[in-house]
């Protein structure tokens, strides 16, 4: 049931990088930014796809920020987590930003956006409806509402139904990243 | 060893308390009693749920204007009113965000879409947010069903309107419905809390 949308017009070599970066390429190739406008992979998952994001057993934190382009104090906190992707990438932080747009809406509003903002984070969009099933699921703390973010590694996991800053949000992933 | 079983203990034991207090500060449980309010109607009356003599409970929904999901779930509030109101069981809607910060969630903006979408039913505006805090309100939109027992508002039913929010058409569980039946049957809700994706309350 995994649908896998895939707006494509130019080269796949793009498409094929996930969360690991070649932004550092991307960066410096700033002035085709026309290619990038045309090329972004969106994955729309339901539940089985977000465990999986939510259940890695690997060496790496993942920070997992449930967010929608509509969502305000979503949209204010997003420069937070991409810094700190940034930041820490290479101290295998991996960053997923799960949109809760509907997923009618993926073409006409997320994927502006993450054009617009540069988004680095993989975004995957979340068009399972059956919400009062998988919200628990994530966390029996989570009433809904969001931003909500999930940080965790394979021995440690915390859910935080709550907008972060730049240093809050460090402070929690520091606390993480100690225990590796 | 003994001593570090001893503290192991007495940290789950103070984490376990933790929780405890802290969601039973966190708004109604099933069952509690509910607390009336007095609060603004776009027509700039007060209204209070024992202004109702003649229902048998309410369904209020804490929701707004500019939230996506409110808006999806606007033409599914009128038709709950419609159904229900003559059954005893009027919609109260309730605006708990603070228009200062939530863009489009202003008292004027709440009487044009209110009009705009003929609202049916009450749009209250909980100025100062004293009211939603005390239900335990954490997004929009949520739900409170509250039944009346002698002269107690019990809750009865917490969380969302259907299974689907992105999709009037495609729901197969319409959980305040059901709710609202069971009550009206004499009946408990089998269903009486459910999680849905909302927007944060704007405080």
């Amino acid at each position: 049931m995994i649908k896998n949308l895939t707006i494509l017009l130019l080269a796949l070599t793009f498409t094929c990088c996930k969360s690991e970066p070649k932004s550092s390429t991307t960066e410096s190739k700033k002035p085709v930014k026309e290619i990038s406008t045309t090329n972004i992979d969106i994955e729309i998952i339901d539940y089985n796809g977000l465990e999986a994001i939510l259940t890695k057993n690997d060496d790496k934190t993942y920070i997992i920020n449930f967010w929608a382009t509509w969502c305000k104090p979503c949209v204010e906190e997003l420069p937070a987590f991409e810094k700190l992707y940034e930041t820490y990438k290479d101290k295998h932080v991996v960053l997923v930003l799960v949109s809760l747009d509907f997923p009618n809406q993926l073409e006409s509003r997320v994927l502006p956006f993450i054009e617009k903002n540069h988004l680095k984070g993989k975004v995957v969009l979340m068009g399972d409806p059956d919400q009062n099933t998988w919200i628990p699921k994530v966390s029996s703390e989570w009433s809904g509402a969001i931003p909500a973010t999930v940080i965790y590694t394979k021995n440690k996991r915390k859910f935080y139904e709550q907008s972060f800053d730049y240093s809050t949000l460090e402070t929690e992933l520091t606390k993480f990243l100690k225990t590796n | 060893m003994k001593t570090l079983k001893l503290s192991l203990v007495l940290i789950a034991f103070a984490t376990i308390t933790a929780f405890t207090l802290k969601n039973t500060s966190e708004g109604y449980k099933i069952g509690d009693t509910a607390t009336d309010f007095s609060l603004k109607n776009i027509d700039n009356k007060m209204v209070s749920l024992a202004d109702y003599d003649n229902a048998k409970g309410f369904i209020v929904i804490f929701t707004c204007n500019h939230c996506p999901y409110s808006v999806a779930y606007e033409d599914r509030i009128i038709d709950l009113d419609k159904k229900y109101k003559s059954k005893g069981y009027p919609v109260i809607a309730i605006n708990p965000n603070n228009p200062a910060i939530s863009k489009g969630d202003d008292f004027v903006s709440m009487q044009q879409r209110a009009k705009d979408k003929g609202f049916t039913f009450p749009y209250l505006f909980d100025d100062g947010q004293k009211i939603f805090p005390q239900y335990g309100a954490t997004r929009t939109p949520h739900v409170f069903l509250l039944k009346k027992e002698n002269n107690d508002l019990k809750v009865a039913y917490i969380g969302a309107i259907d299974n689907n929010s992105h999709d009037a058409t495609a729901v197969t569980e319409k959980y305040v419905e059901n709710a609202v039946d069971a009550l009206l049957e004499g009946k408990k809700p089998a269903i009486d809390y459910t999680k849905a994706i909302g927007c944060s309350i704007k405080k």
